[in-house]
């Protein structure tokens, strides 16, 4: 469904997401890291680490931030910014559960 | 023969202990029979209830099992119970008509526990708190029942009461007196006690007297003398425990409340002993078990002919954890007229002080909430210490470590440290110096000390500080394993052992993690030692692996992967290369390099296609990506080459084979070289086999990388069977004591070479290290396989959406 200012696109059923762990999910010219949480909650985030370009999907996931596979910096699934000692912060994207599935809201 | 029988009426703690002493004095002097009335071998009673609580086996409560029997040619009678003793023709007669001669009688027939003679009291469902048998009716009772009464608020009620709180019983705890454990406690800390355990869902009902069991044939519930009354369908009777002196008596052995012994813990007839709950010595029938192991000693001692100071009777102290609460209290705790106390008392924290003086003596101490003192009052109490020197309010103060002298310095050997276990200063001491124990872990292990009650642990370190001095590193075993925590490695694998925790979430749970589900050093880490601890049982968490061992391939930077298929010792065939080389083409896989592990790796394979590859490699995984057995390499060895001395490649090959997969704390590479040109490099090595004219070499510790570290020489062998049965100790004994990401090079600096080649050197402990690492060796599957097998999982991983708007 479209509509003028929104756009949602479906990723897929939550049961297929698997629990704590990322999933990487292409959306037009975008990846995405699509994290289902240890609460059942999704959070999405661009797979790109700011330090030098990691595929956060593949982090390893506690609460809410997800650490880097490449050189280990921590990142928040909730506003996608770097933890101290780094910096820097990767985009975050809108989310919905409707019924069994999820989709990507932008 | 001509060896003295000595036989022992009782096969409990106290007579066993005697038997030790004895043993280890005088191996050859005696032939031994012991009688004992349960169907069990020698256990410890204490910890009855932490098999009550579902912590604890029986057999790991055992402290001496059949075969300990055997190897000492100790005749042992059990379910046998002796019922007279002749003391003119020195024979003792059992319940099975058996009749036995002495030269040398022990009796060490303990307690038994008092039930109240109350109507109802032989009712279904009423039991005492004494030995398995019981246990196991309370055990067997939680399941079917939920209302549990114990009659009793001392120690062992409490002890019942934790229990079967913990079975998920209703537990009601009544007490005679005003206020709890008034043997061991004052009213303040005794009230304290009733606070927190209510906190814990205990009830309590004191000054209440029980005047009758009601019920059927089995108990329903109690009736109290002021007319109350509450249901139970479980009635625990901890109120008390008295000599058992019925054998002594009819015996026409002198008794009083318990069988009278003299310093020597003679009784009045010659030739007759007793020791534990069942003498009486100096009017004191002793309940708690320090003292017992110190009459014990003495008995042995004398017995033997050798000299020995008498026993004088003990100073009682207590150091408990009731339900996780501290609690100590030592010598004469009450005040009166002559004795005076100083007392803190921080309600906020809910921590209680107080010791008791006679004039400027310190003759008892009581603490709560905060017992880490217990240790040095309880030493100044028994050395009657004066403080007119020490200001009043610091004696409660803990001291700098600094400024203190240190309690076990001033110690003898013969001192007992561990008075749960009756481990002697001097003891722990042989263990660190001759037995190369360099952690209270390892002390715990080799000599029992702190491994009950665990209060003398401070004692324990002190002593290993002084006798290894600057060879202790304190610091590595009190480091935390990660912000998330306090815990340091060796606490962490303590509690999950002790506490039986099978989830890394559980783990971070129980053990109050600051983050809930922790961070990426100490998921990883405690994935590892859980699956290290019960390697059949534990289900590996892959939420806590590092992406690579999750997948089974090493990322790339670009987010690609490379794969490295098995090529055991270094040796491949042309039908390998061959599929290696067809899937390099298929997959047009950009990179194909030899590693410095001498094998093959294919670098830049996409995600989604890593299923498809090892489908068509159709070979095992390399584990080039892992904390386990990287590579065995070798040298060509004796079957071609002019200098090797031994067949490296086939040791090399059976290595690999062996240990392929193996969780470690952090990378193992291991080489074989056929002769002391070294070409595969063995001499940097985590372990490394080097061949010599009829054997190996096993050299450990090496590092090729950052910290360049020559391997140290760990021993020779003469086969292959033995590189392979001492690298598995070595390997296990490694994965079950090293940090999580830790190097063996590092490892063996902090433990120390001759340390482990000590523990090489023992055959029971060789024995136990390899039949763990066995054990885990078996649940070994490969990987890439199992992918192949689990479609979902592999969708899971390695699947990318792509959506289409």
């Amino acid at each position: 469904m479209v509509n003028k200012d929104v756009t949602k696109v479906c990723i897929g059923k939550i049961e297929e997401l698997p629990e704590q762990l990322g999933k990487t999910v292409y959306i037009e010219d975008k990846e995405l890291a699509v994290f289902k949480l240890s609460d059942g909650s999704i959070r999405a985030i661009e797979n790109r680490c700011p330090h030098k370009g990691g595929v956060l999907a593949e982090g390893i996931v506690s609460g809410q931030y997800v650490f880097c596979p490449m050189h280990d910096w921590k990142i928040s699934l909730e506003d996608g910014i770097v933890q101290e000692p780094d910096h820097g912060c990767v985009k975050t994207y809108e989310t919905l559960i409707e019924g069994e599935h999820v989709y990507l809201v932008y | 023969m001509g060896k003295k029988q000595l036989v022992l009426v009782g096969n409990g703690m106290a007579g066993v202990r005697a038997i030790e002493e004895i043993l280890s004095i005088a191996k050859d002097e005696f032939q031994i029979t012991i009688f004992g009335a349960e169907p069990h071998p020698n256990y410890n009673r204490i910890l009855l209830s932490k098999v009550l609580q579902g912590d604890t086996d029986i057999k790991d409560i055992t402290l001496n099992d059949w075969d300990w029997y055997e190897e000492n040619n100790i005749q042992l009678y059990t379910n046998e119970t002796v019922i007279k003793v002749d003391t003119e023709n020195k024979t003792v007669i059992t319940d099975a008509d058996r009749i036995q001669p002495y030269d040398e009688l022990i009796l060490a027939t303990g307690s038994v526990p008092f039930i109240l003679p109350i109507p109802g009291a032989d009712k279904k469902g009423v039991t005492a708190f004494r030995d398995i048998k019981d246990t196991d009716t309370m055990l067997a009772a939680s399941k079917q029942y939920k209302k549990a009464a114990v009659i009793g608020g001392g120690l062992l009620g409490l002890e019942a009461a934790r229990g079967l709180l913990n079975l998920g019983m209703d537990v009601s705890v009544i007490h005679l007196a005003p206020f709890l454990m008034e043997r061991q406690l004052d009213a303040t800390a005794g009230r304290l006690l009733q606070n927190e355990l209510e906190k814990q869902g205990m009830t309590f009902l004191l000054e209440k007297q029980t005047e009758e069991i009601v019920g059927d044939d089995r108990v329903e519930g109690l009736r109290f003398k002021d007319g109350t009354s509450i249901e139970a369908d479980l009635v625990v009777m901890a109120v008390g425990i008295r000599p058992n002196t019925t054998l002594g008596a009819e015996s026409g052995i002198p008794v009083n409340r318990g069988i009278i012994v003299n310093d020597y813990m003679q009784t009045e007839i010659p030739h007759i002993y007793a020791v534990g709950e069942c003498a009486e010595h100096r009017g004191i029938a002793y309940g708690l078990v320090a003292p017992l192991y110190e009459q014990a000693k003495v008995l042995a001692k004398h017995m033997c002919g050798i000299e020995t100071k008498p026993y004088e009777g003990s100073v009682l102290s207590t150091q408990l954890k009731v339900s996780g609460v501290e609690v100590f209290s030592a010598g004469d705790f009450n005040e009166s007229e002559e004795k005076k106390a100083i007392k803190v008392f921080d309600e906020q924290d809910g921590i209680y002080k107080k010791i008791v003086l006679r004039g400027n003596q310190i003759v008892g101490a009581v603490l709560f909430g905060d017992s880490s003192e217990g240790n040095r009052l309880f030493s100044m109490i028994q050395k009657e210490a004066d403080i007119s020197e020490t200001s009043k309010i610091s004696i409660l103060q803990p001291l700098s470590q600094e400024a203190g002298t240190s309690i076990t310095a001033a110690m003898s050997d013969d001192e007992i440290i561990c008075g749960c276990n009756g481990v002697s200063k001097g003891a722990i001491i042989q263990a660190i110096q001759e037995k190369g124990c360099s952690s209270t872990d390892e002390i715990k292990a080799c000599t029992g000390a702190s491994r009950s009650c665990g209060g003398c642990k401070p004692l324990v370190e002190e002593i290993l500080q002084h006798t290894l001095g600057s060879d202790f590193d304190a610091s590595a075993q009190k480091e935390a394993i990660c912000g998330c925590t306090t815990l340091s490695r060796d606490e962490v694998v303590e509690e999950i052992k002790a506490k039986g925790l099978s989830h890394t979430r559980e783990v971070m749970n129980v053990l109050g993690w600051k983050t809930p589900e922790g961070c990426s050093k100490c998921r990883p880490a405690l994935n590892y030692y859980l699956g290290m601890i019960n390697p059949t049982k534990y289900e590996d968490d892959r939420t806590s692996r590092f992406v690579n061992e999750r997948m089974h391939a090493n990322i790339q930077k670009d987010g690609t992967y490379s794969v490295v298929p098995r090529m055991y010792g270094g040796v491949t065939n042309s039908t390998d290369l061959r599929k290696i080389a067809d899937v390099v083409d298929k997959y047009e896989i950009p990179l194909v390099k030899m590693t410095g592990g001498q094998r093959i790796d294919l670098i830049g394979v996409k995600k989604e296609d890593l299923p498809k590859v090892w489908e068509d490699l159709d070979m095992p995984s390399g584990y080039a990506y892992g904390k386990t057995l990287r590579t065995v390499k070798t040298c060509v060895g004796e079957q071609f080459c002019r200098f090797g001395t031994q067949d490296s490649m086939a040791l090399g090959i059976a290595l690999e084979k062996k240990f392929e997969g193996l969780n470690t704390p952090h990378k193992v590479k291991m080489a074989v070289s056929a002769c002391p040109r070294n070409c595969a490099e063995s001499g940097i090595k985590d372990l490394g086999v080097v061949g010599i004219d009829g054997g190996w070499e096993l050299y450990v510790g090496g590092n090729g990388g950052t910290h360049l570290r020559a391997g140290d020489l760990l021993m020779k062998v003469k086969t292959n069977e033995e590189v392979l049965e001492y690298a598995g100790t070595y390997l296990q004994y490694y994965r079950e004591t090293a940090n999580y990401l830790e190097r063996t090079s590092a490892w063996l600096e902090r433990v120390g070479l001759s340390h482990v080649q000590s523990v090489l050197n023992d055959p029971e402990k060789r024995q136990e290290l390899n039949g763990r690492m066995n054990e885990t060796l078996s649940v070994h599957k490969d990987p890439w396989k199992d992918f192949l097998e689990d479609k979902q999982t592999s969708k899971e991983l390695f699947e990318n959406v792509v959506t289409t708007s």
